[in-house]
Protein backbone atom coordinates (compact mmCIF):
# COMPACT_ATOMS: atom_id res chain seq x y z
CA UNK A 1 0.00 0.00 0.00
CA UNK A 2 0.73 3.35 -0.79
CA UNK A 3 -0.50 6.94 0.46
CA UNK A 4 -1.88 8.83 -2.50
CA UNK A 5 -2.08 12.68 -1.19
CA UNK A 6 -3.70 15.30 -3.91
CA UNK A 7 -6.01 18.02 -4.16
CA UNK A 8 -8.86 17.24 -6.04
CA UNK A 9 -11.70 20.21 -7.20
CA UNK A 10 -10.01 21.96 -4.16
CA UNK A 11 -10.13 19.40 -1.79
CA UNK A 12 -7.27 17.91 0.00
CA UNK A 13 -7.81 13.88 0.61
CA UNK A 14 -5.20 11.17 0.90
CA UNK A 15 -5.91 7.63 1.21
CA UNK A 16 -4.03 4.68 1.49
CA UNK A 17 -4.46 2.96 -1.90
CA UNK A 18 -2.19 -0.11 -3.79
CA UNK A 19 0.41 1.31 -6.07
CA UNK A 20 -0.90 -0.42 -8.76
CA UNK A 21 -4.59 2.02 -8.34
CA UNK A 22 -5.72 4.04 -11.35
CA UNK A 23 -6.08 7.59 -10.95
CA UNK A 24 -9.59 7.05 -11.95
CA UNK A 25 -10.41 4.72 -9.52
CA UNK A 26 -8.99 6.34 -6.93
CA UNK A 27 -11.32 9.11 -8.14
CA UNK A 28 -14.55 7.35 -8.99
CA UNK A 29 -13.99 4.10 -5.77
CA UNK A 30 -12.52 6.14 -3.13
CA UNK A 31 -13.64 9.61 -3.60
CA UNK A 32 -17.25 8.95 -4.86
CA UNK A 33 -16.31 11.23 -7.71
CA UNK A 34 -18.16 9.27 -10.24
CA UNK A 35 -18.46 11.84 -13.35
CA UNK A 36 -15.40 10.63 -14.53
CA UNK A 37 -16.21 7.91 -17.27
CA UNK A 38 -13.96 4.89 -17.98
CA UNK A 39 -14.85 3.77 -21.62
CA UNK A 40 -12.53 1.82 -22.77
CA UNK A 41 -10.05 1.21 -20.16
CA UNK A 42 -7.14 1.38 -23.02
CA UNK A 43 -6.45 5.14 -23.34
CA UNK A 44 -8.28 5.08 -26.30
CA UNK A 45 -11.47 7.09 -26.00
CA UNK A 46 -11.30 9.82 -23.60
CA UNK A 47 -13.92 9.49 -21.60
CA UNK A 48 -11.78 9.56 -17.98
CA UNK A 49 -10.13 12.69 -18.85
CA UNK A 50 -9.30 15.00 -16.31
CA UNK A 51 -6.51 17.61 -15.36
CA UNK A 52 -3.67 17.13 -13.53
CA UNK A 53 -1.26 20.43 -12.65
CA UNK A 54 -3.90 22.05 -15.52
CA UNK A 55 -2.76 19.82 -18.13
CA UNK A 56 -5.60 17.25 -19.82
CA UNK A 57 -4.12 13.23 -18.95
CA UNK A 58 -6.19 9.73 -19.32
CA UNK A 59 -7.10 9.21 -15.64
CA UNK A 60 -7.17 5.46 -17.03
CA UNK A 61 -3.82 5.53 -17.92
CA UNK A 62 -2.05 7.13 -14.77
CA UNK A 63 -1.19 5.72 -11.56
CA UNK A 64 -3.03 7.04 -8.17
CA UNK A 65 0.96 7.54 -6.50
CA UNK A 66 1.79 9.59 -9.45
CA UNK A 67 -0.34 12.85 -8.95
CA UNK A 68 1.15 12.65 -5.21
CA UNK A 69 1.14 16.44 -4.58
CA UNK A 70 -0.70 17.17 -7.85
CA UNK A 71 -3.74 19.60 -8.26
CA UNK A 72 -6.68 17.62 -9.82
CA UNK A 73 -9.24 18.94 -11.18
CA UNK A 74 -12.16 16.61 -12.85
CA UNK A 75 -15.68 17.11 -14.43
CA UNK A 76 -17.32 17.74 -10.49
CA UNK A 77 -14.97 20.72 -10.52
CA UNK A 78 -16.27 22.45 -13.75
CA UNK A 79 -19.61 23.35 -12.44
CA UNK A 80 -20.21 26.13 -9.55
CA UNK A 81 -20.60 25.66 -5.94
CA UNK A 82 -24.39 25.95 -6.48
CA UNK A 83 -24.07 23.30 -9.01
CA UNK A 84 -24.74 25.71 -11.58
CA UNK A 85 -23.33 24.27 -15.08
CA UNK A 86 -19.81 26.42 -16.12
CA UNK A 87 -19.67 27.75 -19.37
CA UNK A 88 -18.17 25.17 -21.42
CA UNK A 89 -20.99 22.65 -19.87
CA UNK A 90 -23.99 25.06 -20.52
CA UNK A 91 -22.81 25.27 -24.59
CA UNK A 92 -22.43 21.59 -24.52
CA UNK A 93 -26.33 21.63 -23.46
CA UNK A 94 -27.36 24.54 -25.76
CA UNK A 95 -25.78 23.15 -28.57
CA UNK A 96 -27.27 19.46 -27.75
CA UNK A 97 -22.97 18.58 -27.64
CA UNK A 98 -23.94 15.28 -26.19
CA UNK A 99 -26.84 12.55 -26.46
CA UNK A 100 -26.12 9.65 -24.45
CA UNK A 101 -23.70 11.45 -22.37
CA UNK A 102 -20.87 8.85 -21.12
CA UNK A 103 -17.90 10.74 -23.16
CA UNK A 104 -19.31 14.27 -22.06
CA UNK A 105 -16.92 14.38 -19.53
CA UNK A 106 -14.16 13.82 -21.31
CA UNK A 107 -14.75 16.10 -23.82
CA UNK A 108 -15.69 19.12 -21.27
CA UNK A 109 -11.91 18.48 -19.73
CA UNK A 110 -10.81 18.44 -22.76
CA UNK A 111 -12.52 21.27 -23.97
CA UNK A 112 -10.67 23.24 -21.13
CA UNK A 113 -7.38 22.37 -22.07
CA UNK A 114 -8.17 23.58 -25.18
CA UNK A 115 -9.31 27.07 -24.68
CA UNK A 116 -6.71 27.12 -21.74
CA UNK A 117 -4.04 26.57 -24.73
CA UNK A 118 -5.76 28.19 -27.59
CA UNK A 119 -8.81 30.67 -26.75
CA UNK A 120 -10.15 30.81 -29.53
CA UNK A 121 -9.83 27.77 -32.00
CA UNK A 122 -10.86 27.16 -35.55
CA UNK A 123 -13.04 24.18 -36.43
CA UNK A 124 -10.09 22.30 -37.28
CA UNK A 125 -8.16 23.07 -34.05
CA UNK A 126 -11.13 21.61 -32.33
CA UNK A 127 -11.42 18.58 -34.58
CA UNK A 128 -7.77 17.90 -33.83
CA UNK A 129 -7.76 18.63 -30.17
CA UNK A 130 -10.22 16.21 -29.40
CA UNK A 131 -9.15 13.23 -31.43
CA UNK A 132 -8.39 11.63 -28.26
CA UNK A 133 -12.24 11.23 -27.17
CA UNK A 134 -14.59 9.19 -29.33
CA UNK A 135 -18.24 9.72 -29.12
CA UNK A 136 -20.57 7.35 -30.56
CA UNK A 137 -23.46 9.35 -30.95
CA UNK A 138 -23.40 12.57 -31.64
CA UNK A 139 -21.01 12.38 -35.00
CA UNK A 140 -19.22 15.14 -33.52
CA UNK A 141 -20.69 18.36 -35.29
CA UNK A 142 -22.52 19.58 -32.40
CA UNK A 143 -19.76 19.38 -29.84
CA UNK A 144 -17.37 21.11 -32.06
CA UNK A 145 -20.11 23.79 -32.56
CA UNK A 146 -20.22 24.09 -28.67
CA UNK A 147 -16.55 24.39 -28.09
CA UNK A 148 -16.93 27.33 -30.61
CA UNK A 149 -19.91 28.62 -28.83
CA UNK A 150 -17.52 27.92 -25.61
CA UNK A 151 -15.20 30.27 -26.47
CA UNK A 152 -17.66 32.87 -27.28
CA UNK A 153 -17.53 32.63 -30.88
CA UNK A 154 -20.45 33.41 -33.53
CA UNK A 155 -21.21 29.53 -34.63
CA UNK A 156 -23.44 30.84 -37.78
CA UNK A 157 -20.51 32.49 -39.55
CA UNK A 158 -18.22 29.42 -39.24
CA UNK A 159 -20.51 27.00 -40.44
CA UNK A 160 -20.21 28.73 -43.62
CA UNK A 161 -16.76 27.97 -43.37
CA UNK B 1 -3.12 -5.77 -13.39
CA UNK B 2 -0.65 -7.69 -11.16
CA UNK B 3 0.44 -5.75 -7.77
CA UNK B 4 4.02 -4.20 -7.41
CA UNK B 5 6.18 -1.95 -5.33
CA UNK B 6 7.06 2.04 -6.16
CA UNK B 7 10.10 3.15 -6.35
CA UNK B 8 9.88 6.99 -6.69
CA UNK B 9 13.42 8.05 -7.24
CA UNK B 10 14.67 12.09 -7.61
CA UNK B 11 17.74 11.73 -8.82
CA UNK B 12 19.08 9.01 -11.89
CA UNK B 13 21.52 7.80 -8.97
CA UNK B 14 18.32 6.66 -6.92
CA UNK B 15 16.72 5.17 -10.02
CA UNK B 16 19.48 3.46 -11.24
CA UNK B 17 19.69 1.95 -7.78
CA UNK B 18 16.44 1.33 -7.70
CA UNK B 19 16.37 -0.98 -11.00
CA UNK B 20 18.96 -3.09 -10.11
CA UNK B 21 16.37 -5.03 -7.96
CA UNK B 22 15.33 -8.32 -9.41
CA UNK B 23 11.96 -7.81 -11.53
CA UNK B 24 12.03 -3.82 -11.39
CA UNK B 25 11.02 -1.83 -14.55
CA UNK B 26 11.28 1.77 -15.44
CA UNK B 27 8.27 3.72 -15.58
CA UNK B 28 8.30 7.03 -17.87
CA UNK B 29 4.64 8.28 -19.02
CA UNK B 30 3.22 4.93 -18.71
CA UNK B 31 1.62 5.39 -22.05
CA UNK B 32 2.44 2.10 -23.09
CA UNK B 33 3.58 0.00 -20.16
CA UNK B 34 0.12 0.53 -18.40
CA UNK B 35 -2.13 -0.65 -21.11
CA UNK B 36 0.49 -3.82 -21.52
CA UNK B 37 0.44 -4.49 -17.58
CA UNK B 38 -3.49 -4.15 -17.31
CA UNK B 39 -3.54 -6.93 -20.18
CA UNK B 40 -0.74 -9.14 -18.43
CA UNK B 41 1.67 -8.33 -20.74
CA UNK B 42 4.11 -6.76 -18.40
CA UNK B 43 4.12 -7.64 -14.81
CA UNK B 44 7.17 -5.96 -12.62
CA UNK B 45 7.32 -7.02 -9.69
CA UNK B 46 8.74 -3.16 -8.64
CA UNK B 47 8.27 0.02 -10.95
CA UNK B 48 10.72 2.86 -10.47
CA UNK B 49 8.85 5.79 -11.68
CA UNK B 50 11.14 8.38 -13.83
CA UNK B 51 8.72 11.20 -13.53
CA UNK B 52 10.07 13.01 -10.40
CA UNK B 53 13.87 13.69 -11.32
CA UNK B 54 14.30 17.30 -12.23
CA UNK B 55 17.68 16.75 -14.03
CA UNK B 56 15.60 14.24 -16.67
CA UNK B 57 12.57 17.00 -18.10
CA UNK B 58 12.97 19.27 -19.90
CA UNK B 59 14.73 21.12 -23.72
CA UNK B 60 17.42 23.30 -24.37
CA UNK B 61 20.06 23.60 -27.37
CA UNK B 62 23.61 23.13 -26.67
CA UNK B 63 26.48 25.30 -28.03
CA UNK B 64 27.24 22.62 -30.62
CA UNK B 65 23.82 22.68 -32.40
CA UNK B 66 22.10 19.70 -30.98
CA UNK B 67 18.60 19.74 -29.45
CA UNK B 68 18.93 18.72 -25.94
CA UNK B 69 15.74 16.82 -24.59
CA UNK B 70 15.05 15.31 -21.06
CA UNK B 71 14.53 11.35 -20.83
CA UNK B 72 11.61 12.15 -19.22
CA UNK B 73 10.34 15.31 -21.08
CA UNK B 74 6.93 14.82 -22.19
CA UNK B 75 5.74 15.32 -25.76
CA UNK B 76 3.88 18.04 -25.28
CA UNK B 77 6.73 19.41 -23.71
CA UNK B 78 8.95 19.31 -26.45
CA UNK B 79 6.22 20.14 -29.42
CA UNK B 80 6.31 23.60 -27.80
CA UNK B 81 10.51 24.25 -26.57
CA UNK B 82 11.93 22.49 -29.11
CA UNK B 83 9.81 24.31 -31.63
CA UNK B 84 12.57 27.20 -31.82
CA UNK B 85 15.05 25.29 -31.97
CA UNK B 86 14.38 22.60 -34.51
CA UNK B 87 10.51 23.22 -35.97
CA UNK B 88 10.44 19.43 -37.48
CA UNK B 89 11.51 17.85 -34.56
CA UNK B 90 8.63 19.43 -32.12
CA UNK B 91 6.21 19.25 -34.90
CA UNK B 92 6.98 14.94 -34.77
CA UNK B 93 6.41 15.44 -31.20
CA UNK B 94 3.03 17.63 -31.20
CA UNK B 95 1.63 14.56 -33.59
CA UNK B 96 1.85 11.83 -31.11
CA UNK B 97 -0.90 10.23 -30.33
CA UNK B 98 -3.27 13.31 -28.66
CA UNK B 99 -3.12 15.64 -26.55
CA UNK B 100 -3.38 13.98 -23.48
CA UNK B 101 -1.02 10.82 -24.30
CA UNK B 102 1.99 13.83 -25.07
CA UNK B 103 0.98 14.90 -21.48
CA UNK B 104 2.04 11.96 -20.17
CA UNK B 105 4.36 9.86 -22.99
CA UNK B 106 8.27 10.81 -23.00
CA UNK B 107 11.18 10.49 -25.12
CA UNK B 108 13.08 8.21 -23.04
CA UNK B 109 10.20 5.90 -22.87
CA UNK B 110 9.03 5.86 -26.56
CA UNK B 111 12.71 5.52 -27.87
CA UNK B 112 13.07 2.49 -24.52
CA UNK B 113 9.90 0.70 -26.52
CA UNK B 114 10.75 1.18 -29.40
CA UNK B 115 7.61 0.25 -30.98
CA UNK B 116 7.79 -0.33 -34.65
CA UNK B 117 5.19 2.51 -35.61
CA UNK B 118 6.22 4.71 -32.72
CA UNK B 119 7.30 8.50 -34.22
CA UNK B 120 10.09 9.19 -31.87
CA UNK B 121 12.69 6.64 -33.37
CA UNK B 122 12.24 8.14 -36.93
CA UNK B 123 13.83 11.52 -35.41
CA UNK B 124 16.15 9.55 -33.62
CA UNK B 125 17.30 7.86 -36.42
CA UNK B 126 16.46 10.52 -39.12
CA UNK B 127 18.58 13.14 -36.94
CA UNK B 128 21.68 10.95 -35.84
CA UNK B 129 20.91 11.70 -32.41
CA UNK B 130 22.93 10.60 -29.27
CA UNK B 131 20.86 8.60 -27.08
CA UNK B 132 22.11 9.44 -23.80
CA UNK B 133 22.06 6.71 -20.78
CA UNK B 134 23.28 6.55 -16.93
CA UNK B 135 25.81 5.07 -18.12
CA UNK B 136 27.22 5.54 -21.78
CA UNK B 137 26.57 7.39 -25.20
CA UNK B 138 24.65 5.33 -28.00
CA UNK B 139 24.60 6.95 -31.59
CA UNK B 140 21.45 6.04 -33.05
CA UNK B 141 22.30 4.38 -35.25
CA UNK B 142 23.39 1.31 -33.15
CA UNK B 143 20.31 2.04 -31.14
CA UNK B 144 17.42 0.11 -32.39
CA UNK B 145 17.82 -3.81 -32.91
CA UNK B 146 14.28 -4.72 -34.18
CA UNK B 147 10.82 -4.55 -33.44
CA UNK B 148 10.77 -3.70 -29.61
CA UNK B 149 14.67 -4.41 -29.38
CA UNK B 150 17.05 -2.33 -28.32
CA UNK B 151 20.85 -1.36 -27.27
CA UNK B 152 20.27 -1.00 -23.98
CA UNK B 153 20.88 -3.30 -20.85
CA UNK B 154 18.66 -4.06 -18.46
CA UNK B 155 18.30 -1.88 -15.86
CA UNK B 156 19.93 1.29 -17.79
CA UNK B 157 17.95 4.12 -18.53
CA UNK B 158 17.66 6.99 -21.02
CA UNK B 159 18.39 9.97 -19.33
CA UNK B 160 18.97 12.52 -22.59
CA UNK B 161 18.41 12.48 -26.09
CA UNK B 162 20.65 14.53 -28.09
CA UNK B 163 19.03 15.68 -32.14
CA UNK B 164 21.30 17.42 -34.08
CA UNK B 165 19.77 20.33 -35.79
CA UNK B 166 19.21 19.64 -39.40
CA UNK B 167 19.67 22.95 -42.20
CA UNK B 168 16.16 21.28 -43.63
CA UNK B 169 13.76 19.29 -42.02
CA UNK B 170 10.36 17.52 -41.79
CA UNK B 171 8.28 14.56 -40.71
CA UNK B 172 5.49 13.12 -42.25
CA UNK B 173 3.07 10.82 -41.34
CA UNK B 174 0.36 8.76 -42.84
CA UNK B 175 -1.69 8.43 -39.55
CA UNK B 176 -3.80 5.06 -38.68
CA UNK B 177 -6.47 6.84 -37.30
CA UNK B 178 -7.76 4.03 -34.51
CA UNK B 179 -4.32 4.03 -32.86
CA UNK B 180 -2.74 7.18 -33.96
CA UNK B 181 0.31 5.48 -34.29
CA UNK B 182 1.84 5.87 -37.93
CA UNK B 183 0.91 3.72 -40.58
CA UNK B 184 3.94 5.03 -42.32
CA UNK B 185 6.13 7.73 -41.28
CA UNK B 186 9.41 9.72 -43.03
CA UNK B 187 11.78 11.58 -41.42
CA UNK B 188 13.90 13.70 -44.04
CA UNK B 189 16.90 15.33 -42.35
CA UNK B 190 19.49 17.44 -44.88
CA UNK B 191 22.95 17.66 -43.26
CA UNK B 192 25.96 19.32 -44.50
CA UNK B 193 27.42 16.33 -45.21
CA UNK B 194 24.33 14.74 -46.60
CA UNK B 195 20.90 13.60 -46.23
CA UNK B 196 19.27 11.24 -43.89
CA UNK B 197 15.77 9.39 -44.01
CA UNK B 198 14.09 7.41 -41.69
CA UNK B 199 11.32 5.54 -41.83
CA UNK B 200 8.46 4.03 -38.89
CA UNK B 201 5.48 1.77 -39.06
CA UNK B 202 6.17 -0.10 -42.31
CA UNK B 203 8.92 -2.71 -41.37
CA UNK B 204 8.53 -5.47 -39.22
CA UNK B 205 12.20 -5.07 -38.64
CA UNK B 206 11.06 -1.51 -37.02
CA UNK B 207 12.67 1.76 -37.92
CA UNK B 208 14.71 2.11 -40.34
CA UNK B 209 16.89 4.34 -42.80
CA UNK B 210 15.71 4.48 -46.49
CA UNK B 211 19.54 4.40 -47.94
CA UNK B 212 18.83 4.48 -51.67
CA UNK B 213 16.60 7.61 -50.62
CA UNK B 214 19.77 9.22 -48.62
CA UNK B 215 22.07 9.18 -51.49
CA UNK B 216 19.38 10.85 -53.97
CA UNK B 217 18.35 13.41 -52.06
CA UNK B 218 22.37 14.00 -50.86
CA UNK B 219 22.88 14.25 -54.92
CA UNK B 220 19.55 16.21 -55.53
CA UNK B 221 17.32 17.51 -52.66
CA UNK B 222 14.00 17.22 -54.05
CA UNK B 223 11.02 15.21 -54.03
CA UNK B 224 11.68 14.34 -57.82
CA UNK B 225 14.99 13.00 -56.90
CA UNK B 226 12.90 10.02 -55.37
CA UNK B 227 10.83 9.44 -58.69
CA UNK B 228 12.98 6.17 -60.42
CA UNK B 229 12.91 5.03 -56.82
CA UNK B 230 11.05 1.73 -55.82
CA UNK B 231 10.55 0.35 -52.56
CA UNK B 232 10.17 -3.20 -51.68
CA UNK B 233 7.06 -4.88 -50.30
CA UNK B 234 9.39 -7.46 -48.63
CA UNK B 235 9.64 -7.40 -44.87
CA UNK B 236 7.04 -4.76 -44.45
CA UNK B 237 4.25 -5.36 -42.32
CA UNK B 238 0.85 -6.11 -43.37
CA UNK B 239 -2.24 -6.16 -41.06
CA UNK B 240 -5.88 -5.59 -41.54
CA UNK B 241 -5.13 -1.80 -41.40
CA UNK B 242 -2.63 -1.87 -44.74
CA UNK B 243 -0.86 -4.85 -46.80
CA UNK B 244 2.89 -4.74 -47.52
CA UNK B 245 2.72 -3.72 -50.79
CA UNK B 246 0.25 -0.46 -49.45
CA UNK B 247 2.89 0.56 -46.85
CA UNK B 248 6.08 0.45 -49.33
CA UNK B 249 4.30 2.91 -51.78
CA UNK B 250 3.50 5.06 -48.70
CA UNK B 251 7.10 5.18 -47.99
CA UNK B 252 8.21 6.84 -51.20
CA UNK B 253 5.02 9.09 -50.93
CA UNK B 254 5.30 9.84 -47.42
CA UNK B 255 9.30 10.88 -48.54
CA UNK B 256 8.53 12.87 -51.14
CA UNK B 257 6.05 15.28 -48.77
CA UNK B 258 8.24 15.18 -46.53
CA UNK B 259 11.54 16.32 -48.72
CA UNK B 260 8.98 18.95 -50.23
CA UNK B 261 7.96 20.17 -46.96
CA UNK B 262 11.21 20.54 -45.22
CA UNK B 263 11.76 23.55 -43.54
Amino acid sequence: MTQARMTVNGVPVQADVEGRTLLVDFLRGTLHLTGTHVGCDTSQCGACVVHVNGKAVKSCTMFAFEAEGALVRTIEGMAGADGALGPIQQAFRDEHGLQCGFCTPGMVMSTAALLTENPKPTQNEVRAYLEGNICRCTGYNNIVRAVLVASGQDVNLLAAE
Amino acid sequence: MYAFEIERPTTIAAAVAALGFEGAQALGGGQTLIPSMKARLASPAVLVSLTSIPEMRGVCLSDDGMVCVGGATPHALVAVEAAQYFPALAALAGQIGDPAVRNRGTVGGSLANNDPSACYPAAALGTGAVIITDRRRIAADDFFNGMFSTALHEGEIVTEVRFPVAEKAAYVKFHQPASRFALVGVFVAKYADGVRVAVTGASEGGVFHWAEAEVALSGDFSAAALDGLKVNADGMIGDVHATPEYRAHLVKVMAKRAVAGAT
